[in-house]
């Protein structure tokens, strides 16, 4: 034999999944709630997802070029980033705020941390809050939805905040809150869609359904406990995209599946204190970042026992 | 097929990984190889120490001679699977990895059995061991470990229970298969043995769920036997890990630091059991192995016995050799099968199967950033955490390493395979437990 043979540590098998393959049915998951989103606000929404797409890729080829890391776009969690990201906007958000937001997700929160697997908080959900503070208006100027579209020049409240204010004559009916006839963010609307997507991760195992079952049936139980009308909280804000797609984040969520139900209780918790209690209508996005910054002490706290694991 | 299978008698099972089967051989009756012309046997094929060789250079040996001893309690016999001369007796590097003596014989065709080979009289427990330590039997599940040691306890009343690992978990693999469809009666027979002169009340046949016709065949012979069950487990690797089988049969947990029998159970390979059978009818100690011989590189894949000490070349050859030129060869299956270096090494005791890839079957792997997706952690039959450890081992934290309980990893592969990052885990945990060991 002219070659010599390859040598190298079992297991010489593996399974075909990649960090990219991950990546993609993250997308296809939420392929549902794009096309949702374009039915019901329009095409503005398509090209504010491209955009966010799009910036973030290039801002974490730049920051990998500049840092002198390894090119990781391939594995397309930046477009996976960039495409959350664009579904907790307001659709009519001017472009340049949505790639200062990319920025911060990518360059910032991401990239300065290590990169892909090294962040402590969701790129999405941190740049959404550093949006939300930053550009406070536009980012809670919310286009109404009538009779299945939104209409362009009208803005209103969104049905968690008209609770909050106790206007409960005006709200959508569940069903247009099932299926995303609401004003709200792009991408969150949609209960259908972001639940079909759920649905496919969870077929695909690229997600357990602990954290989603935890953080839904946590808002179910504490919204009957603080007497508000539960199916309100389940469908409106952003729960149903936060529960499925954003607190199941690999890297910021805790790796066992008992620190998983911490987590998605903690979530509901934090998410119900903040809805009914705090100033700002809607605390989805709050919770899973502070879940994401004791995710560490979860991970540290609850183990697994090991089969015949004998203490010492 | 008759009535449903039902897994683990409806239990629960340990996490694993599904792998693909690729169990071609299936229908495989295993061939008798050719005596080669030459043969290397080791003296070393088994945990322990190695045997002395009892021969010189020039000297004429039968089939089933003992060629080769040690005064050590861990250590054994070895015996010649040829009729020839003794052309050296010489070192060389063996599929184990080690430099061994070897023992060279020219073989001259005649296949002249020994006068040594009789079937031995077993009346009682210290003449069934004794018996066994004349065969050179070691475990043929892929340790090596000496028979006549596992079976030797201070107190049989500790062990109650025998566990036949009939799981064959590793893709390609098809020899422990074909010993039950083959050899069923040398199966019984071994199994009975050891009820009796170990006192065993309850045996257990564990056999992956993808062996209907193993399973139903075994269950059709042992119906009258209220002693002996066999447990149909669920197709999902590695259900063949002393560990996974013992749980998954008979509901024992072996303990950290313990050995089965400290659980109450010993734990048997099939084709193990078969030939204490075939000894005791016999008498002809440990001289052949059936090893499966499969790959995308392999001309015509099937069973082979082959004699101990045949090379790898030799065994090939008698496949119809390489349809094309291999880029990776390996001994044992592709979970936790070593890698050789060259086609030359001979055949050791507990070789199980020769895998044979093409280049277009070996795949690059691309090592990645972890994301911490928890498959590692979802795949481990021990209930690991291995990308924790991964993370300890690069902080070279030694308490974490403990706490974290890696010298209970099995080296199964699990983690790895599951890792959509392909990273080196089981590498990473051999080296924390080397580096947790207590320095010498």
């Amino acid at each position: 034999m002219s070659n010599k043979l390859i040598v190298t540590a079992s297991p010489h098998i593996h399974d075909s999944a990649t960090t990219s393959t991950i990546m993609r049915d993250v997308l296809i998951g939420l392929a549902p709630a794009m096309v949702a989103a374009v039915i019901i606000f329009g095409f503005r929404a398509l090209l504010l997802t491209a955009v966010c797409a799009a910036a973030c890729v290039i801002f974490e080829y730049a920051t990998e070029r500049v840092l002198g890391r390894e090119n990781t776009i391939s594995d397309l969690s930046a477009v996976v980033t960039g495409v959350i990201l664009s579904f907790n906007l307001p659709v009519q958000l001017p472009l340049w705020m949505a790639v200062v937001g990319c920025f911060f997700a990518i360059v910032i929160v991401k990239q300065l941390f290590g990169g892909i697997g090294n962040n402590f908080a969701n790129p999405a959900i941190a740049a959404r809050i550093f949006l939300l503070l930053s550009f406070s208006q536009p980012m809670t100027s919310w286009l109404s939805v009538e009779n299945g579209h939104a209409v362009q020049g009208v803005y209103g409240a969104t049905p968690l905040a008209q609770i909050a204010a106790g206007e409960t004559d005006a709200l959508p009916s569940l069903l247009e809150m099932f299926l995303g006839l609401r004003g709200g963010c792009m991408g969150e609307t949609c209960a259908l869609a972001l639940i079909i997507g759920g649905i496919y991760l969870i077929w695909r195992k690229v997600i357990t359904p602990t954290i989603p079952l935890s953080f839904i049936g946590g808002v179910l139980v504490l919204s009957l406990l603080f007497g508000v009308d539960p199916m309100y909280q389940l469908l409106g804000g952003g729960l149903m995209i936060g529960a499925f797609f954003m607190a199941t984040d690999y890297t910021t969520s805790p790796i066992t599946e008992k620190g998983k139900i911490i987590f998605g209780l903690g979530c509901a918790l934090i998410t119900m204190v903040i809805r009914v209690f705090g100033s700002y209508p809607e605390g989805v996005s709050y919770s899973i970042l502070l879940m994401n910054i004791i995710t560490p002490h979860i991970n540290r706290m609850v183990r697994n026992k090991a089969f015949g694991g004998v203490q010492q | 097929m008759g009535a449903k299978i039902v897994s683990n008698n409806g239990k629960k099972t340990l996490p694993g990984v599904h792998v693909p089967h690729h169990k071609n051989t299936n229908d495989s009756v295993p061939q008798v190889m050719p005596v080669p012309d030459k043969v290397y046997i080791s003296l070393h094929m088994h945990m322990g120490a190695p045997c002395d060789p009892l021969v010189k250079k020039g000297d004429y040996v039968k089939v089933g001679q003992l060629i080769g001893s040690s005064q050590a309690f861990m250590s054994a016999r070895t015996h010649s699977s040829v009729s020839g001369t003794v052309e050296a007796i010489t070192t060389m590097t063996t599929s184990i990895g080690a430099v061994d003596q070897v023992v060279v014989i020219a073989t001259d065709g005649k296949q002249e059995v020994s006068e040594e080979v009789k079937p031995p009289v077993v009346t009682n427990y210290q003449e069934f061991l004794e018996a066994l330590k004349c065969s050179g039997l070691v475990g043929l599940g892929g340790a090596g470990f000496p028979a006549h040691v596992k079976f030797n306890l201070k107190d049989l009343n500790a062990v109650d229970t025998l566990v036949i690992n009939a799981a064959e978990c590793e893709p390609y693999i098809t020899t422990d298969l074909r010993t039950m469809l083959d050899k069923s009666e040398m199966l019984f027979k071994g199994i009975k043995a050891v009820q009796k002169y170990m006192e065993i009340n309850k045996v257990y046949i564990g056999i992956e769920d993808n062996k209907p016709q193993a399973i139903e065949k075994l269950r059709q012979e042992c119906a009258n036997d209220p002693t002996i069950e066999v447990v149909p487990l669920k197709a999902m690797y590695p259900k063949g890990a002393e560990k996974v089988i013992a749980y998954e049969t008979c509901g024992k947990v072996i303990k950290e630091g313990q050995l089965p029998y400290q659980a109450g159970v010993i734990i048997s390979n099939v084709t193990s059991m078969a030939f204490i059978g075939e000894y005791l009818t016999t008498g002809m100690p440990l001289i052949t192995k059936t090893l499966t011989i499969d790959g995308s590189a392999i001309k015509e894949p099937k069973n082979v016995v082959a004699p101990i000490g045949a090379t790898f070349k030799d065994i090939v050859d008698f496949c119809g050799g390489f349809k094309e030129e291999p880029a990776k060869l390996l001994m044992g299956g592709p979970m936790m099968g070593t890698p050789l270096y060259d086609v030359n090494y001979p055949l050791v005791k507990n070789n199980n199967a020769l895998l044979a890839f093409a280049k277009a079957d070996v795949p690059k792997i691309q090592e990645t950033a972890c994301i911490r997706c928890g498959r590692c952690v979802r795949a481990c039959p021990m209930g690991l955490m291995p990308s924790l450890i991964e993370t300890a081992f690069k902080m070279k934290n030694i308490d974490e390493l403990k706490a974290l309980k890696v010298n209970l990893c099995i080296e199964c592969g699990c983690c790895a395979y599951a890792c959509p990052a392909k990273r080196s885990l089981v590498v990473v945990n051999k080296l924390s437990k080397r580096l947790i060991a207590p320095k010498k």
